[in-house]
């Protein structure tokens, strides 16, 4: 289990400046939906956006944090 | 002999148009994101592969490095990394599927 808080925090430390939305799908505190809005993601195809947010939570995901459903935006998309 | 499961990973991506890793089987998906993965696949009627990581430990591990990507499911088409549930639904969404298995199905070639 994991705090939003956390999942939060590590997007906006590999993200500075995103707007991340954290979203408890289960209510069991291990599976969440993001969405998130950053300006690292113009001109990256959604597999390199979802590995980009992958990488924030390398540490948990898979461990305290089972899935992490994703939505990444660029502004104004 | 050590296994090659890496090697294994390679070849069912070169050999199967339409290819996914995912928990469970197709008949009896074990995920709900693995379940949604099927039912965006089934609904183009062509033939795919499945793949239960569930049964095999080391392939699941290797997966995940082979496909720089850390969860399942992961769905492979005409030997390219599509992505996980989330893209496959927005890519079916869009209507970015069909035209990739199109291109990677033999007989259409």
């Amino acid at each position: 289990m994991i705090d939003p808080e956390q999942i939060r925090d590590r997007i906006l430390g590999a993200l500075p400046g995103a707007a991340v939305e954290v979203r408890d799908m289960t209510g069991t505190a291990d599976h969440y939906e993001v969405r998130v809005v950053a300006k690292a993601f113009e001109g990256c195809s959604a597999v390199e956006r979802h590995r980009m947010v992958y990488s924030a939570v390398q540490d948990v995901i898979g461990g305290a944090l089972h899935a992490l459903s994703m939505k990444t935006l660029a502004p104004g998309e | 002999m050590a296994r090659q499961v890496m090697e294994e990973i390679k070849k069912e991506v070169g050999e199967n148009s339409v290819l996914i890793y995912m928990k469970g089987t197709r008949e009896m998906p074990q995920c709900g994101f693995s379940a949604a993965a099927i039912e965006v696949l089934s609904s183009y009627g062509v033939p795919f592969k499945d793949v239960n990581v569930l049964v095999d430990q080391e392939k699941w591990a290797a997966v995940k490095v082979f496909s720089q990507w850390p969860t399942i499911p992961q769905v492979y088409i005409g030997g390219k990394f599509v992505g996980g549930c989330d893209i496959l639904r927005e890519m079916h969404a869009k209507g970015e599927i069909a035209p990739l298995i199109q291109s990677a199905m033999p007989d259409k070639r």
